[in-house]
C-alpha cells in the first residue's frame, strides 16, 4: 500500500495538470525540454556508472580475498569496513566536506599536492561524480562485502574443494566457481545500488550548501525534481520526472533480474 | 498443437483500440504549462478574515529573529504571541511557500506574521488572493513615511506595500585603515580610483586584498553597485536581463585587471581557507552595512581600531552614486490573520521602536531607529572612524531597480556559473555571456518572460 498507492499518485499528478485536467504526456514532453533535464541526468548517469562499476569490482574482489587468503584476519577486517556504514547518510557527507577541505583536512597536503588549495576548488562540478562514487563507496560498500561474504559461505565446501583435486587455483575457483554462483547476489547488489544511486539528493544538497552554492541546486534529477515542487510550486512536473525515475529503475531492475536468472527455481 | 488465443480480426480491433487510446492520451486536451492561466495575475481586493482582536498570534522566525518576540513579549505581556523558528530568511529555503501552499489547500494553519526569504515576495505578493497582507492600508501613514527613502520599494508591488522592511544591508567601502596609514595609501573615494590602488597594492604588497569575487554576493556588491540590468522586473513575470549593458561590461572591466594582479580573492570570504589564510590581508572591501560587526569583528576577529568605513564608491562618468545591498530582511503580515490589529502592531514595534532596534544586529530600515543603532555602534568603540555619517548617506543611495523579489536568485547563479570559472583562473569578461545564458534559463524555467 505505501508502495502501489504513492506511485499511483504520482502517476495521476505526471498525466494531468494544476486544474485535475488530464494532459497527456505533456508534462513529460515539457520536462524533456527543460534545459537542466538533460544535464541532471548525465550527472547521474555518470555517476551511477562509476559508483556500479567500483561497487562491483571492488567488493566482489575484497569479498573473495576475505573468504580466502585474508581468512583469519577476515573478522576484523569485515568489521573496519562496514564500520563507516554506520554514519547516516548526511553526516558521512559532513565528514566528507571536511576531509574534502585542504584547509582542514587531514589529508590536505595531498589535495595541496594535486593543486587543490580551497574546497571550492575541490568540489566543482565536474569532479562530484568521482566524489559522490568515493564518498558512497566508502559508506555503503562495508555491508556489501558482509553481504558477500555470507554468500561465499553459502557455496558448498565439496564443491570448491572438488575443484581444488582437479587442479583449480584460486583464481580458477573464483571465476569459474564462486562468481557463477554469486551471480544472483551480484544482481540483486546491482538492483539495489543502482535504484539508491539514481536518487542522489543528499549529497550533492549538502554538497551545494558547503560549497556556498557552487554546485548548482538542480545537480541530479532529484534535485530537480524539488525545484519543480518547492521553487516552482509544478507538482505535476515534479512528478513526471519521479516517474522517469521510476521507470528507469524498473527498467534496470527487469534487466538485472532477466539476465541473472534472479526468480529462477532450482539451481543457483 | 498450438490454438490461436485470438482471431485476427479481433487482434487488430484490439491494437486500434490500443492506438487510438494511446493517441488520444499523447494528445489530451489539457494545457500542462502550468502558467497558462496567465501571469500577469492582479491581486484583488483585500477583504480581511473575521477578527477577534483576542486571539493568539502566531509568529514564524529564523533563529536570530527569535529575539525580536522576545522584545516584543516583554514589552507587550498582554499580547497572545507563540514564536515558531523556522528556515526563514536562508537563501533559497522553500519551507514558507511549500507550508503555505498547504495551508491554502486545508483552508487553514497560515501563521499571523512571517520573517520571509526575500524571493519569497515573487509569490506572496501575487494572485487573487495574496499571502502578504496589503499594509499600507493597516499601518499609519507617517509611520511607512518614517522608512529610508527607497527602503519600501521592494516591498511595493502594483502600488501597495505588501512589507515592512526590518534592516538596510547597503555598501561602503569598509577598509583597514591601520594598513591603509601603514602603507600610505589614500582611501579611494570612485572605483577607477579603487582600481588603479589595487594594481599599485598588487605591486607593492602582494598579497594583500582589495576585495573578493568568489562569493554568492559578488554581484549585489559590484554588479549591482554599477547599476547592471543583471535582472530589472518589468512585470510580475517580465524580467530584462542585459549584461551586455556598458553598465555591466565597466564592472568586468574594472574587475579583470585586478583578478590577474591577485588583489581580489577568488574563495568565499566566508570560506574556512579564506579565513585561515586570507582574512587578515584584507586591505579594502566593498560590501554591506553588516560587514563591520559580523565579518570583521564577529568572523575575522579584527582587532578594534582598525577597520572603517567610507562612502560607496562611484563611477567617474556617473553624476550620482548608486549602490547595492547584501541583504536586507522584512516582515509579512497574513492576509488570512483573525488579529491584524496585533500582528500589525507586532511588525510596526519590531522595527521602529527605539530601545530595541538600537539593540538589532543589523541597521534599521526605519530613519529614526537608524540614528540610534549608530549611536550604539559607535559606543562600542570598535571602528576606527565615525562610520554613522557613511552608513547613514549611503543608505538612501540602494539602486532600487535591481530586482531580488524573483522566485529565482541571482546569487546562486552567480555561485553555480561564475565562481568555479574564476577559481580557475578565468576573466570575469570572458563569461559574461554564459552568466547571462545562466540567468535567462533559470528566470525561462520558473515562468518568467524575459526581455
Amino acid at each position: 500500500m505505501f508502495g502501489v498507492v504513492p506511485v499511483a499518485y504520482a502517476l495521476w499528478l505526471s498525466m494531468t495538470n494544476s486544474s485535475g485536467q488530464l494532459v497527456g504526456l505533456g508534462n513529460f514532453t515539457r520536462v524533456f525540454a527543460d534545459y537542466r533535464f538533460g544535464s541532471a541526468f548525465a550527472h547521474i548517469g555518470l555517476y551511477v556508472t562509476l559508483w556500479l562499476v567500483s561497487l562491483m569490482v571492488l567488493v566482489v574482489t575484497l569479498a573473495l580475498m576475505l573468504h580466502g587468503r585474508l581468512k583469519r584476519t577476515s573478522a576484523v577486517v569485515r568489521f573496519i569496513c562496514y564500520l563507516p556504514g554506520a554514519f547516516a547518510g548526511a553526516s558521512s557527507v559532513l565528514i566528507w566536506l571536511i576531509l574534502l577541505d585542504p584547509v582542514a583536512s587531514p589529508i590536505g597536503p595531498l589535495l595541496r599536492a594535486v593543486g587543490w588549495n580551497s574546497a571550492a576548488q575541490v568540489m566543482v562540478p565536474e569532479n562530484l561524480p568521482v566524489i559522490f562514487t568515493i564518498i558512497a563507496f566508502w559508506t555503503g560498500a562495508g555491508s556489501w562485502i558482509v553481504i558477500m561474504y555470507g554468500a561465499l559461505n553459502g557455496i558448498p565446501n565439496e564443491v570448491i574443494e572438488a575443484a581444488r583435486i582437479d587442479g583449480a587455483g584460486a583464481v580458477q575457483i573464483a571465476l569459474r566457481i564462486q562468481l557463477p554462483m554469486l551471480r544472483k547476489w551480484i544482481a540483486y547488489m546491482l538492483i539495489l545500488a543502482f535504484a539508491g544511486g539514481a536518487q542522489l539528493f543528499v549529497e550533492p544538497q549538502l554538497v551545494g550548501t558547503a560549497s556556498f552554492g557552487q554546485v548548482p541546486d538542480d545537480w541530479s534529477p532529484n534535485q530537480l525534481s524539488y525545484q519543480y515542487a518547492f521553487v516552482a510550486a509544478d507538482f505535476n512536473g515534479a512528478a513526471a520526472i519521479a516517474i522517469v525515475l521510476l521507470v528507469l529503475s524498473l527498467g534496470c531492475a527487469a534487466a538485472a533480474v532477466f539476465k541473472a536468472g534472479l526468480f529462477e527455481r532450482g539451481h543457483s | 498443437m498450438d490454438i490461436p488465443s485470438t482471431r485476427p480480426g479481433s487482434r487488430r480491433a484490439r491494437a486500434l483500440v490500443a492506438v487510438v487510446m494511446a493517441a488520444s492520451l499523447i494528445t489530451a486536451c489539457a494545457n500542462a504549462d502550468p502558467n497558462r492561466d496567465g501571469v500577469q495575475r492582479a491581486a484583488g481586493p483585500f477583504s480581511p478574515a473575521p477578527q477577534d482582536s483576542s486571539s493568539e498570534i502566531t509568529v514564524w522566525v529564523d533563529a536570530t529573529r527569535t529575539a525580536a518576540v522576545d522584545a516584543y513579549r516583554k514589552a507587550h505581556p498582554e499580547v497572545k504571541i507563540k514564536a515558531v523558528t523556522y528556515s526563514g530568511g536562508a537563501n533559497g529555503s522553500t519551507e514558507l511557500r511549500t507550508k503555505v501552499e498547504l495551508f491554502d489547500r486545508t483552508g487553514e494553519g497560515w501563521p499571523d506574521v512571517v520573517w520571509p526569504n526575500v524571493q519569497d515576495l515573487a509569490w506572496a505578493t501575487t494572485g487573487a488572493t495574496p499571502f502578504a497582507a496589503p499594509l499600507d492600508t493597516l499601518v499609519d501613514k507617517s509611520v511607512l513615511d518614517g522608512y529610508v527613502k527607497g527602503a519600501l520599494d521592494q516591498c511595493t508591488v502594483g502600488g501597495k506595500v505588501y512589507c515592512l522592511r526590518n534592516d538596510l544591508a547597503h555598501n561602503v567601502l569598509w577598509y583597514n585603515k591601520k594598513l591603509m596609514d601603514q602603507f600610505g595609501y589614500q582611501v579611494p573615494t570612485s572605483w577607477e580610483q579603487w582600481q588603479q590602488l589595487g594594481l599599485r597594492v598588487g605591486k607593492e604588497h602582494p598579497g594583500y586584498l582589495v576585495g573578493e569575487v568568489g562569493s554568492p554576493t559578488t554581484p549585489h556588491v559590484y554588479f549591482w553597485g554599477s547599476q547592471c540590468p543583471a535582472g530589472v522586473l518589468t512585470g510580475d513575470r517580465t524580467v530584462t536581463v542585459d549584461l551586455q549593458d556598458p553598465k555591466c561590461t565597466r564592472m568586468a572591466q574594472l574587475l579583470d585587471p585586478l583578478l590577474s594582479a591577485g588583489v581580489l580573492g577568488t574563495r568565499n570570504k566566508w570560506d574556512t581557507g579564506f579565513i585561515k589564510e586570507q582574512a587578515d590581508k584584507i586591505l579594502m572591501m566593498p560590501g554591506p552595512a553588516w560587514y563591520g560587526q559580523a565579518l570583521f569583528n564577529a568572523g575575522y576577529h579584527t582587532p578594534p581600531g582598525e577597520i572603517a568605513a567610507a562612502a560607496p564608491l562611484k563611477f567617474a562618468a556617473d553624476a550620482e552614486t548608486w549602490t547595492g545591498a547584501v541583504g536586507g530582511g522584512m516582515w509579512f503580515v497574513s492576509s488570512h490573520s483573525r488579529n491584524l490589529k496585533a500582528a500589525v502592531d507586532f511588525v510596526t514595534w519590531v522595527t521602529t521602536d527605539p530601545g530595541y532596534t538600537a539593540t538589532a544586529a543589523t541597521y534599521p530600515a526605519y530613519g529614526p531607529a537608524a540614528t540610534d543603532w549608530l549611536a550604539a555602534q559607535q559606543a562600542s568603540g570598535y571602528y576606527a572612524n565615525d562610520i554613522g555619517p557613511v552608513l547613514e548617506q549611503a543608505a538612501s543611495r540602494i539602486w532600487t531597480k535591481w530586482a531580488v523579489s524573483t522566485l529565482y536568485s541571482q546569487e546562486a547563479i552567480y555561485a553555480s556559473t561564475m565562481v568555479p570559472a574564476l577559481s580557475t583562473g578565468k576573466s570575469v569578461s570572458s563569461q559574461m555571456d554564459v552568466w547571462q545564458q545562466a540567468i535567462v534559463d533559470k528566470a525561462t524555467a520558473l515562468g518568467y518572460e524575459v526581455n
